[in-house]
């Protein structure tokens, strides 16, 4: 193996991931200490350890609380959230070829927000499973028309976006007349909330429920990664590479539906972060999905996990939605890349 | 590897864009496609590559209908080239050749001797190694035409199908890659647009007209005076001195 590769500098890679996680530990660890009452690091990190029954040290009973119940499983999911809508936007991006394709532009968040909206204002089902599972189902339908319209996704990458600019605002326009007919002021504002994102009321089930969907759908991702290589140019191009096209769309599509619809039951419609953080991995570490993958998971998680911290301390007595915090913290740092990677005339 | 085509019919809605086309192509032997533009060459080249499905007819490779093959297991032994290929990604021209290398890896699998001697040798084929780490977007389009065709090498394939391979590159590339194709062990179908350079690379020449094969046979039986009128519209001269069995035209300006 030669070390020019771009297949090769596996130990660039790996150098990577690795600082990643450490970062990645640090965001979690702060995440945890930071709040309306700050905790001191040692005592978040004994609060761990005593939970895993390593050590037995003394701590205060309600930072013991606070720490394992309210802001670990919290950060947690937030890092959970983060890595797969950065892996979903990345997959889209390869089998749509187009840049600007992430989940969101497909008509999730409309669909998921109608669902929500016709569980919270017209009160089908109640209680908060049936808001998650209003959403979920409003997001798989909404992936499904697109799906629809654009046969499969196989009529060309703009075919598909024009799609899913026609879902969401099908969408949204069914939640708009929802809430102007049968809701009220209170209502509107708890729907407009919960679509910009909310990591607050998340607990430990919601993430081992998480985890399970994001190892699996980043292990099939990876599995089928030299194949979304091959997309680079385009199906008929991938096919004759010997990628059955129609089976590998059929199962990403799928598994990206199904991680965004379950995201997004849980946590609310966080844009941008599917978006961006695809390229800004690329741009580190290429555009081979083998590594991009893992690349985009970590990045997003470490993304997610800071910009919680940010829409925790930005305001005071308040919570910024976390899709407020996603963009204005992406967009200039999305600027600065979308500046150096300019072509060069 | 042989290959061969039976009654092949393709369209799309009421319009039929290949027409019952029946041909035999020897092992090792270079057949040139040739016909006027929209004549159906692209579209029978894919459904000779397996890339569409027939609405009747069959292909054969190597004695195999192709629609039984599974689709990796063809593209170890089938290589296409297609005529303009473009990617909005930032890869570089190694990343482009070695996806040439996908059929012959598995999910996983790391980058072996093999591959990486596959690719260097299909780079050094079209003179393009000391490009390895350009990217791909700021190569000319004689370059990027030549980075595929290596791709296609680096598939090792047993049979290749070329769709105007020689667009946009230089006199000098233009026969440096047919003449290097032509002395490859391998079967390969090209679709050209230039008749001399049809008759000095092909063992054999296919006219196609409006989907169907209206002449096929040695580039001096095919490439006739009355052929180039009423397939291609133009008068010409043709002369069969300079090489025995490869006429050269001269077209005259009318
Ligand atoms: N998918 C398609 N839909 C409609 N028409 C097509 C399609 N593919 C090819 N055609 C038409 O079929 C004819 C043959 O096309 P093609 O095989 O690309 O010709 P050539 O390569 O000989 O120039 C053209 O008139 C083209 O417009
Ligand atoms: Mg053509």
């Amino acid at each position: 193996m030669s070390s020019d590769t771009s297949e090769g500098g596996a130990g660039r890679l790996a150098l990577f991931l690795c600082l990643s996680v450490v970062v990645l530990t640090l965001a979690v660890a702060a995440a945890t200490a930071i709040g309306d009452y700050n905790i001191a690091l040692r005592t978040v990190f004994l609060s761990v350890t005593n939970k895993l029954g390593l050590t037995g040290a003394e701590i205060a009973p309600i930072e013991q609380s606070v720490v394992w119940n309210l802001r670990l499983s919290r950060a947690l999911v937030a890092a959970l959230a983060g890595a797969g809508l950065a892996i979903c936007g990345a997959i889209l991006q390869a089998l749509l070829r187009n840049a600007l394709a992430e989940p969101f532009v497909l008509g999730v968040s409309a669909g998921a927000s109608t669902g929500a909206v016709c569980v919270i204002v017209l009160g089908i089902g109640a209680g908060s499973l049936s808001l998650s599972l209003g959403a979920f189902a409003g997001a798989f339908a909404a992936f499904t028309l697109v799906a629809l319209l654009s046969n499969g996704a196989t009529s060309g990458p703009n075919h598909t976006i024009l799609a899913g600019v026609a879902a969401s605002q099908l969408f949204n326009a069914l939640t708009s007349y929802i809430v102007t007919t049968s809701g009220n002021a209170q209502q509107a504002r708890d729907v407009m909330f919960w679509l910009l994102g909310s990591f607050g009321g998340v607990r430990w089930p919601d993430f081992q429920l998480l985890l399970v969907v994001v190892i699996v759908s980043l292990a099939i991702c990876i599995w089928m990664a030299r194949s979304l290589d091959a997309f680079t140019f385009g199906d008929e191009d991938a096919a004759a590479l010997g990628v059955p096209v129609g089976r590998i769309r059929l199962v990403l599509f799928g598994v990206t539906a199904l991680l965004t619809a379950t995201i997004v039951s849980m946590v609310g419609a966080i844009g941008f972060v599917g978006l961006v953080v695809p390229h800004a991995a690329r741009y580190v570490v290429g555009p081979l999905h083998l590594r991009l993958l893992p690349a985009c998971a970590v990045v997003g998680a470490v993304f997610m996990v800071i910009a919680d911290i940010v829409s925790r301390v930005i305001a005071t007595q308040q919570t910024v939605p976390i899709g407020v915090v996603t963009a204005l913290v992406g967009v200039p740092f999305f600027a600065v890349i979308l500046y150096r990677a300019r072509p060069q005339t | 590897m042989s290959i061969v085509a039976e009654n092949l019919s393709w369209g799309v809605r009421r319009k039929t864009i290949v027409s019952d086309v029946s041909l035999t192509v020897a092992p090792g032997e270079t057949l040139g496609l040739i016909g006027p533009n929209g004549s159906g060459k692209s579209s029978l080249l894919r459904l000779l590559a397996g890339l569409r499905r027939p609405a009747s007819g069959r292909v054969e490779i190597n004695g195999r209908d192709i629609a039984q093959v599974p689709r990796k297991a063809l593209s170890r032994q089938v290589a296409f080239v297609q005529q303009s290929a473009a990617t909005d990604t930032n890869v570089t021209v190694a990343d482009v050749v070695r996806l040439g290398r996908t059929p012959h890896r598995s999910a996983l699998a790391g980058w072996s001797e093999a591959d990486e001697a596959a690719v260097a040798e299909a780079l050094d084929r079209v003179g393009m190694t000391s490009r390895r780490k350009q990217a791909w977007q700021t190569l000319s389009g004689g370059e990027r035409q030549r980075v595929h065709i290596a791709r296609g090498l680096a598939q090792a394939p047993q049979v290749m199908f070329l769709d105007e391979p020689t667009n946009h590159l230089d006199i000098h590339h233009q026969i440096e890659i047919l003449r290097m194709v032509r002395d490859l062990e391998l079967t390969s179908i090209i679709a050209l647009h230039d008749l001399n350079l049809a008759a000095m690379f092909c063992d054999r020449i296919v006219v196609l007209q409006s989907g169907a094969v209206c002449a096929c046979g040695t580039p001096e039986a095919v490439l006739t005076q009355q052929t180039l009128r009423d397939v291609f519209r133009v008068s010409a001269h043709i002369d069969g001195s300079a090489d025995a069995g490869r006429p050269h035209i001269r077209f005259s300006a009318g």
